[in-house]
């Protein structure tokens, strides 16, 4: 049921609500009473604000992990040094290779009324693709762990490896929950409820998805 | 161009099953009752466990009848083991901190109110808001359930400091699977608190109805949205941190246990870990978690004493500023729990300079408080003498705060009762007169029923008189040199100062049957209380215009209000009185800065 904006009454001397200063509801001109889309155009959609609160909020929580390795470090002499498995440079370029195949999912559909809708079945095809290399790269660090505990490398046998296996296990558990939202994107392309705003949303989460392993292989590299 | 989809964002239709309404309900209102009802039943138990304690402090070798069956080993004959004593004190302040300070004034009255107060008809993420709080609910059971373990939970204290925290069972009862659900619970809650945080956050920003600018919004809604962003940098900071504590438990890792630790005479198999890493990344946490707690409780206290005032603040804009600099200094403050960790002493001074300075917005917030209060009728109600408690406990737990801003007097004074009565004061018995305060205030909303106000004011002054006879006394003991967390006080210096323990245990007797008072007239009034009208304390913001109370399902049935004043305009002539209610076109008055 569509909700609808009260018309406000025509009174000599009345406030126009218009007129308030500041936010993002305070402009607007051409609002149309009665039109809630109209109103509400001049918000943010809320899936546009709420992704970079839930990135802020990862970003909160890898920086404390950072201090956490940092501080540890030098707490102690019993840092050794860990060469990292090669594959993880291989799983880099997965990753990345995902968020092209979403991007190019991103330049394929178009906007219908009521949603989005892929513009032809090579949008798809890129957001499987997308998929695909997600899952590739969780897979690719599960090697990269396997081949750690074949070098008899385990979470508690020293503080580097410790820090390898957590930070590389958090962050495979946020790509998961990335995967997740890919999926709920193709289904809601599907049946074509899928909004402008969930997709980009989706999008910008997989792409710092890309940015914080770089900064991770970085700091593991430098660091291990 | 932004798409016109997310018009219905938060927009859901009426749930027709029990399931749907009442248990796994996607309503902010609904899910606010819930956080309401959690955070009862929390500091029930939660003042029940400091109950046992203060009856413990004053007769140290009391049996207390029925004692043993919240513990395997931890009361023989009834009387409390030393271990036992710090396993309730434990998860009292645990229960308090995390699932009754944070939880009442921020996510009860937050859910149930900031959604309506900014025009909308829903949070815009109902699905995170539902998990938000059936996590935290879990959060609550798996800490519960470590009064089941073999040895019970845990005793390091709520601030859980490594390596006790961290060497597992051979630290003493508790610190094996009663620390390991400990931080799960606490993990556990940081997810729902962050959930919930994402949707406080995008309700404010991207739900405002029209005309409501970020200036209209009222200052519990500044309060609650202040919180809900140092929320979601401080849990997702505590997170990491339990993530850590719970590996070096499991999995056998050195995270926050030094090497060459003999705990009970017994090596421990953990190398190089630093204690103060927990500290810091605790503290990070630990010091906005006050913020946390008390910014909402000055959000609301501000509403109802405005309201009651029938006048504006001094100044909306700068109550809202102080309250922003309170949570941006909040961040800067944390080591000065750390003053005796041996940290280099410039840290000390680092620390101790933003500590200090953060009394200044403090300050504003009161002199803004008792200069508009100067010259005011005020209304005297349960919910204004709430509001102006708070402020009495805010500058009471305030004042001694100075003196431990200054790591030279906080040396002397840390881990002493002090302290403790320093935070109850400020964080514990503010928030928790901040929390009465709205509760007295919207109950008529929440319910359509008026509270009982006799049995109210019973409970203010009771609650008042009450509050201060136990924490005032709690500075001199400090002062005295009564160490904190201490089951017994067996020294010689220590003896005269019984006597005052076996008062402040009376006192706290009586202070906490006074609840039980606001606990009757919570559900009497919930059933039997006067029919409350739509607007029963003339006031102006949005809540107060739904169209039925409590308000339908969608708050405003089928038309969303348009705002076209400040929130707070009292103090005018108007057709409806001296009020003019934000959804009115009637010109204000020179209040109205927008």
């Amino acid at each position: 049921m569509a909700t609808t904006v009260h018309e406000p009454p025509k009174i000599e001397g009345q406030r126009d609500p218009s007129q308030s200063h500041g936010g993002f509801n305070s402009g607007g001109q051409d609002l149309v009473p009665g039109n809630l889309p109209a109103v509400r155009r001049y918000s943010p959609p809320p899936a546009s604000t709420g992704i970079w609160v839930v990135l802020a909020s990862i970003t909160m929580t890898f920086a404390a992990f950072t201090s956490a390795l940092i501080v540890r470090q030098g707490s102690a002499l019993d840092w050794r040094h860990l060469t990292l498995p090669n594959i993880l440079y291989v799983n880099t370029l997965v990753l990345f290779a995902s968020s092209f195949a979403l991007e190019m999912t991103r330049r394929r559909i178009r906007v219908v009324a009521g949603g989005l809708k892929a513009d032809s079945v090579d949008a798809s095809r890129w957001l499987y693709a997308a998929l695909t290399l997600g899952l590739l790269f969780v897979v690719g660090q599960y090697i990269a762990w396997a081949q750690l505990r074949a070098q008899g490398l385990y979470l508690a046998t020293n503080p580097n490896s410790s820090f390898f296996y957590v930070l590389t296990a958090v962050h495979a558990l946020h790509v998961l929950g990335g995967l997740g939202g890919l999926l709920r994107v193709i289904r809601k392309m599907g049946n074509s409820t899928l909004r402008k705003s969930t997709l980009d949303a989706t999008a910008y989460y997989w792409h710092f998805m890309d940015a914080l392993w770089v900064y991770l292989l970085v700091l593991l590299w430098m660091k291990l | 161009m932004h798409d016109t989809a997310h018009a219905h964002a938060g927009q859901h239709a009426a749930p027709t099953s029990f399931i749907r309404k009442h248990v796994f309900s996607l309503d902010h209102k609904v899910i606010g009752k819930q956080y309401y009802g959690l955070a009862l039943a929390a500091v029930l138990i939660g003042m029940f466990l400091s109950w046992l304690m203060r009856l413990h402090l004053g007769w140290t070798n009391l049996a207390i009848p029925g004692l043993h069956l919240l513990t395997k080993n931890g009361a023989p004959g009834d009387v409390m083991t030393p271990e036992f004593y710090l396993q309730l004190m434990t998860m009292h302040a645990t229960i308090m901190v995390f699932f009754v300070l944070t939880t009442a004034p921020f996510a009860a009255f937050g859910n149930y109110f900031l959604p309506i107060q900014v025009g909308a008809e829903d949070m815009p993420f109902p699905h995170f808001n539902m998990m938000s709080f059936w996590v935290t609910f879990v959060a609550f059971l798996v800490l519960m359930s470590s009064f089941f373990v073999s040895d019970g939970p845990t005793l390091g204290g709520w601030t859980q400091y490594a390596p006790l925290s961290a060497v597992g069972q051979v630290g003493g009862p508790g610190e094996g699977a009663g620390v390991v659900l400990w931080a799960l619970s606490i993990a556990i809650f940081c997810v729902g608190q962050l959930l919930g945080s994402l949707n406080f956050i995008t309700t404010t920003l991207d739900m405002r109805t029209r005309g409501m600018s970020l200036w209209r919004l009222p200052l519990s809604a500044w309060g609650w949205f202040i919180t809900s962003v140092m929320g979601l940098t401080a849990f997702a900071v505590l997170m990491p941190a339990c993530i850590l504590l719970i590996l070096d438990h499991v999995a056998g890792t050195s995270f926050f246990v030094p090497a060459n630790t003999v705990m009970n005479d017994q090596m421990q198999p953990h190398s190089g870990g630093s204690t103060l890493l927990w500290q810091h990344l605790f503290w990070f946490f630990g010091h906005p978690e006050v913020y946390i707690a008390i910014v909402p409780g000055m959000g609301i206290v501000s509403h109802v004493l405005v309201t009651n005032m029938r006048k504006p603040m001094l100044s909306h804009r700068v109550l809202v500023y102080a309250m922003g600099a309170l949570a941006v200094l909040s961040y800067m403050v944390y080591g000065h729990h750390m003053f005796v960790s041996g940290m280099n002493p410039v840290s000390s001074l680092v620390f101790s300079f933003p500590t200090l300075v953060i009394t200044i917005p403090s300050t504003i917030v009161v002199l803004i408080w008792m200069g508009s209060l100067y010259g005011a009728k005020l209304r005297i109600n349960s919910a204004s003498l709430f509001a102006l408690g708070f402020i009495s406990m805010f500058i009471a737990g305030g004042v001694s705060g100075f003196f431990l801003a200054q790591p030279s007097i906080d040396i002397m004074l840390h881990a002493t009762y002090f302290v403790v009565g320093h935070f109850h004061l400020v964080m514990g018995v503010a928030a928790m007169f901040g929390i009465f305060a709205g509760t007295y205030f919207w109950f008529p909303k929440m319910y359509g029923r008026m509270m009982n106000e006799t049995l109210g004011k019973i409970h203010f002054w009771c609650s008042f008189v009450g509050a201060y006879a136990i924490f005032m006394p709690f500075h001199y003991l400090g002062l005295a040199g009564n160490v904190r967390r201490y089951q017994a006080f067996a020294p010689e210096y220590m003896q005269p100062l019984i006597p005052l323990h076996k008062f402040i245990t009376i006192a706290a007797l009586f202070t906490g049957a006074a609840q039980l008072v606001f606990v009757y007239n919570l559900f009497v009034s919930r059933y039997k209380g006067e029919p409350a009208s739509d607007n029963p304390w003339q006031a102006t913001s949005l809540e107060w215009s739904t169209p039925t109370t409590p308000p339908p399902h969608n708050n405003f049935g089928d038309t969303l209000p348009v705002v076209y004043h400040d929130p707070f305009q009292y103090g005018v002539e108007s057709s409806t009185g001296d009020y003019v209610m934000q959804t009115s076109p009637e010109k204000a008055s020179a209040h109205d800065e927008s």
